[in-house]
């Protein structure tokens, strides 16, 4: 069954008053509970398509529809609370926030959740163990490792138990240790707790950490 | 409230500008709140006065002095009941910038006239009464001054000149506004006894039997002198009083215009650092969208870090000029007896520090509301 269903998508940029055309009637599905890597070289769109399906852009023409919503027709105010209950975005240099600690970022996206303090904090404790962060909570970002930031803003991502997890080059600065950490955590997450995963990745040793691989190239899927 | 630890942490991210940012807002306030007080201090000091008491005064000027022989006349003038004069002495304790109010009178009369405005043993009246070069002083210039009963203060006269050695014989309490605590009173006669040919009365002050008389008696005493050599000016002690405070002249004006010259001085301070704050955290605000804040929520976060910025300046800048001119018993040397922040000012303060939060966080929560998130992200990227 496709949780992700693009049909005939476009996307258009204007730069320097030249359209540039990402997409021209892309279409794509991703099934629920796969895990997928998508790559291919800078600027094939492999970060539009992620934005795209995450509400964070939207297309030109055609349709984005995730778990039956379709997220292309949304107001930015619904875009917003949707984005907040179904999607997890890990990005590639963690995007943590420095003021606060692991613990806090973490429980960013369960302040937007009618959750008390109570089982925020429960919750929070088991994405932080799931990661192995726990003795990690109250440390600010500064204070921890590459690999334990990642893995810091992974459980960002599946605190909320989103309906998708979206990952733009989640090894890219990473050391082959912690990418590999990196790496066994998503599939950890695939396997044990049935996430949908969709990794935009350059690597091709964290491409084969899925299950699925996807070339795009110039916004046209290769293989 | 499940929010405060974000807006706490980014408030927090700069101590030292959030610091300066809040104590520029907390001076900013200071300085109107104070500027302000003077204008209602100078307002509230030409409204009171008596309605029973009249002052009379040379018509020329009120530099000018009025004979002796009037007293006599005036209260054979119906309608008076007593009748008392003063002088504006003007001297100075030690040193010219310990200048306060001081005034040469008659002082039996006088402090009948103004019985009732004042609380002081019987005694002490008194000791004042007996001896020539005896003093009174208010209890706030006794304070400031460290002095004491019994304690001889030499004053150096400016209009009537060379050291004026008096002891103190009383401590009045003020009753009413009216009677300074931040003044002296001496003997008119200690200073008719050196400068006899000079001396005479600056004023009378006239105690009415009924206030409704007083058009009457104003009218009577003014047509009585209006051809002799020294013609009169009389009316109530409020007006008199009111009058000390237009020679103020455009000050009320120009305190007000430079409390909000500084206002909006400081309002673009805030702001500056606000933007700046919101610029350096474009980043943030496109990670925060992408987890799924919203564009109103962001917008009250930033407005509630500014918020918190002029809450706080409020605090310590309306707070402090709230407690420190009274602690210090601050009265312009008694020209501005009884200055205090005022209820009004406070919340005129406070709709200014809300002003100043609207003000400096609306650009950077606009900014941070409509940016997308893709945007935002890209910024740093």
């Amino acid at each position: 069954m496709a949780l992700v269903e693009l049909e005939n998508l476009t996307k258009a940029f204007s730069r320097d008053s030249q359209p540039i055309v990402v997409f021209d009637g892309l279409n794509l599905e991703f099934a629920e509970g796969s895990f997928t890597a998508l790559m291919g070289p800078s600027g094939s769109g492999k970060s539009t398509l992620l934005n795209l399906i995450a509400g964070l852009d939207r297309p030109t023409a055609g349709t984005v529809r995730v778990a039956g919503a379709e997220v292309s027709a949304m107001s930015p105010g619904a875009l917003a609370d949707w984005r907040a209950r179904h999607v997890g975005f890990v990005f590639q240099s963690y995007n943590l926030l420095p003021v606060l600690t692991a613990y806090q970022n973490v429980e960013l996206p369960l302040l937007l959740t009618r959750l008390s303090a109570a089982e925020r904090r429960e919750h929070v404790a088991t994405a932080l163990s799931v990661v192995g962060l726990s003795d990690r909570a109250e440390h600010l970002p500064r204070q921890l490792s590459g690999g334990q930031e990642q893995r810091a803003a992974i459980a960002r991502a599946i605190v909320s138990d989103p309906t998708i997890i979206l990952l733009d080059e989640p090894t890219g600065q990473l050391d082959a240790k912690s990418a590999a950490d990196v790496l066994a955590l998503l599939q950890r997450l695939n396997a044990e707790f049935h996430k949908t995963i969709l990794m935009v990745t350059h690597d091709p040793h964290a491409a084969q950490a899925a299950r699925t691989l996807l070339h795009l190239d110039k916004g046209v899927l290769t293989a | 409230m499940k929010f405060f630890p974000l807006v706490w942490a980014n408030l927090t991210r700069h101590k030292r500008r959030t610091a300066l940012t809040t104590l520029s807002v907390a001076l900013a306030l200071f300085l109107f709140a104070s500027l302000r007080s003077v204008v209602t201090t100078l307002r509230a000091t030409g409204e009171v006065g008596s309605e029973t008491r009249m002052i009379v005064q040379s018509a020329k000027a009120i530099v000018f002095f009025l004979p002796m022989s009037y007293r006599e006349r005036l209260l054979a003038v119906p309608g008076v009941q007593a009748a008392s004069w003063a002088n504006w002495f003007g001297g100075v304790y030690q040193d010219p910038k310990n200048f306060f109010a001081q005034f040469a009178v008659d002082p039996e009369s006088y402090l009948d006239v103004y019985a009732g405005d004042y609380d002081m043993p019987a005694d002490q009246r008194a000791a004042f009464i007996r001896e020539r070069t005896g003093c009174i002083v208010g209890k706030s210039l006794l304070d400031k001054f460290g002095w004491h009963l019994g304690q001889n203060v030499t004053l150096t006269g400016t209009i009537f000149e060379g050291d004026w050695p008096v002891t103190i014989r009383g401590v009045f309490r003020s009753l009413d506004p009216v009677f300074s605590e931040d003044a002296m009173l001496v003997h008119y006669d200690m200073v008719y006894e050196r400068y006899p040919t000079w001396v005479r009365p600056g004023w009378y002050v006239l105690q009415l039997k009924n206030p409704a008389l007083a058009p009457q008696v104003a009218a009577a005493i003014d047509s009585e002198f209006k051809n002799s050599s020294d013609p009169t000016k009389t009316g109530s002690e409020r007006a008199f009083n009111a009058s000390f405070v237009t020679m103020w002249g455009n000050v009320s004006f120009l305190m007000d215009s430079i409390g909000m010259a500084v206002v909006f001085a400081i309002l673009l301070v805030a702001a500056n650092s606000m933007m700046l704050s919101a610029r350096e955290r474009t980043n943030e605000v496109g990670v925060l969208k992408t987890v799924g804040f919203g564009d109103r929520l962001l917008f009250g976060l930033v407005m509630a870090e500014a918020g918190g910025i002029a809450a706080a300046g409020a605090v310590l800048g309306l707070g402090a000029a709230t407690v420190l001119w009274p602690a210090i018993h601050f009265s312009a040397m008694g020209f501005l007896p009884g200055f205090r922040v005022t209820p009004g000012t406070l919340a005129l303060g406070l709709g200014i520090a809300v002003l100043l939060a609207v003000a400096s966080g609306l650009l950077p929560a606009l900014s941070a509301a409509r940016l997308s998130a893709v945007q935002a992200l890209r910024h740093v990227e």
